[in-house]
């Protein structure tokens, strides 16, 4: 299927980007994949995305769409195969909700464990240590494969950098994060979601993003270094 | 029916003790998503009244002329009510929505879930996915930007406070921009982003009292879209008097 003219500006090393990789390909739908250099943000991205200048972004049939959530409710609503939520209301409330807290509490915390150090960083990896108590007990709770069900969906979609991320967390950061015997749904949601062709097929190549976290993280510390 | 009536007067009282003797039990919570169902042909609101994040959902049900009961959270006393613990468990926050017994969370969700579900009167999202892409970008945008920069005004002081309003009033003129000579910020109807923005108007008076700054004088389109929503009663009567907010901010922020 065709988006005749739509392009997906970002990175591969950008994990918010690979939701939109996902969508579009679960959809069987075309596009161009313009790779940005963030460190010489191109002028088609900075047109596109004048506000938060970042990545991923869609642009279809000239006009842009940013923010990776706003960009997944658009491609679901314009390509109604395969859908990625729910019709029902409250579903989708439930989706969103738990997209949001994903996106604030998850990532926020994420950022403090791997890129600061000390009592920064233990009070960032007791949040995650939260957040992931509350996803367990929703997909726990939920008594399937994914948070959408027998099938992935747009939470799948969502919390699925998560599952990417913990491969490189104890190796790079240097905490433990996910422990199997405290969040066994969890983590065999992890297992299970990395196996869909979908997600195997398209996944942010190893080497690359160890090297980019790697480099992350040497930018955090002297950024903190630099401020004592 | 009597039994039923019965239940509903005596629901705070037995609420109470029941709280009481069997704290957070399974009984408890079934009694309270049963009451609250009841009062109300279930809807209910569970808000504070200075926050623009209940101000939103209260705006999205009247104008959607939807009957809701109204429950405030005194935020202030920092004793969360069991219903608030139990509807909201994740971020023990108001507002809440609660459709029967179940919660929706996080304002702009709440909004968006009204829109869906009485999606037949005055539709607050545009049919065009690219219009609600923008819509909700924008309102996105809101929530990123407009609380926090508008709290710092409030809590900051001298070079920090300075930065504060400067960065505030940036954000401020981008929607400005946005919006343009259009009525409204998706045209000629009252809409989703007018939804998201408009509770900040009743806290501008507080933001300019504390940062002794005029937002008029910086962005008076926006002024005169606030005072333009302002003329419709389901605005009007869902925002509380400036001057109500401002003491609450001297009594909370600063």
């Amino acid at each position: 299927m065709s988006g005749t003219d739509l392009k997906l500006l970002g990175t591969k090393e950008s994990l918010f980007t690979y939701r939109i990789v996902w969508a579009l390909k679960l959809k069987g739908i075309e596009y161009e994949f313009v790779e940005e250099d963030l460190f010489n943000k191109s002028p088609l991205l900075l047109e596109s995305n004048p506000i938060y200048k970042k990545v991923p972004v869609l642009i279809h049939g000239g006009k842009p769409i940013s923010e990776s959530l706003v960009i997944l409710d658009y491609i679901d609503e314009t390509w109604k195969n395969n859908p990625i939520l729910s019709t029902d209301p409250q579903e989708r409330a439930y989706a969103r909700f738990w997209a949001k807290f994903v996106d604030e509490k998850f990532y926020e915390a994420s950022i403090k464990a791997f890129f600061l150090t000390g009592e920064d960083q233990a009070k960032g990896v007791e949040s995650i240590a939260e957040a992931l108590q509350f996803l367990e007990g929703e997909i726990a709770g939920k008594k399937k494969f994914f948070f959408g069900g027998e099938a992935i969906g747009f939470l799948d979609i969502v919390v699925g950098w998560i599952a990417h991320w913990f491969q490189f967390v104890e190796e790079v950061g240097g905490f433990k994060v996910m422990d199997s015997m405290k969040y066994p749904a969890f983590d065999s949601w992890t297992k299970n979601f990395l196996e869909v062709p979908v997600i195997k097929e398209n996944l942010p190549p190893h080497e690359e993003l160890r090297r980019v976290f790697q480099g992350f993280q040497q930018m955090g510390l002297a950024a903190v270094g630099a401020k004592e | 029916d009597i039994s039923s009536q019965l239940l509903f007067f005596l629901t705070p009282f037995l609420v109470f003790v029941l709280d009481k003797v069997f704290c957070s039990s399974f009984s408890v919570s079934k009694f309270l998503q049963i009451s609250v169902t009841m009062a109300s042909r279930g809807v209910v609101l569970l808000d504070f009244w200075p926050s623009m994040f209940g101000m939103r959902i209260r705006i999205a049900l009247a104008e959607k002329g939807i009957p809701y009961e109204y429950r405030e959270e005194d935020l202030g006393s920092r004793n969360k009510s069991p219903l608030l613990l139990k509807m909201n468990p994740v971020h023990k926050k108001t507002p809440v929505l609660i459709h029967h017994g179940n919660p929706v969370c996080e304002s702009l969700i709440a909004v968006q879930y009204i829109d869906e579900v009485w999606k037949d009167k005055s539709p607050l999202l545009p049919s065009d996915s690219y219009h609600r892409a923008q819509a909700r970008f924008w309102a996105d945008f809101v929530d990123k930007k407009i609380y926090d920069g508008g709290r710092k005004v409030c809590s900051s002081k001298g070079e920090d406070q300075e930065a504060a309003k400067t960065e505030f009033i940036e954000s401020l003129k981008l929607l400005e921009g946005q919006l343009g000579d259009k009525p409204y910020f998706a045209g000629e109807t009252f809409g989703y982003v007018d939804v998201a923005l408009v509770p900040f108007y009743s806290w501008f008076y507080a933001y300019e009292t504390c940062g002794n700054f005029s937002i008029e004088a910086e962005c008076p389109k926006l002024i005169a879209w606030a005072k333009r929503c302002l003329e419709k009663e389901s605005v009007a009567k869902s925002l509380p008097d400036k001057h109500k907010v401002y003491d609450f901010v001297l009594h909370h922020y600063t």
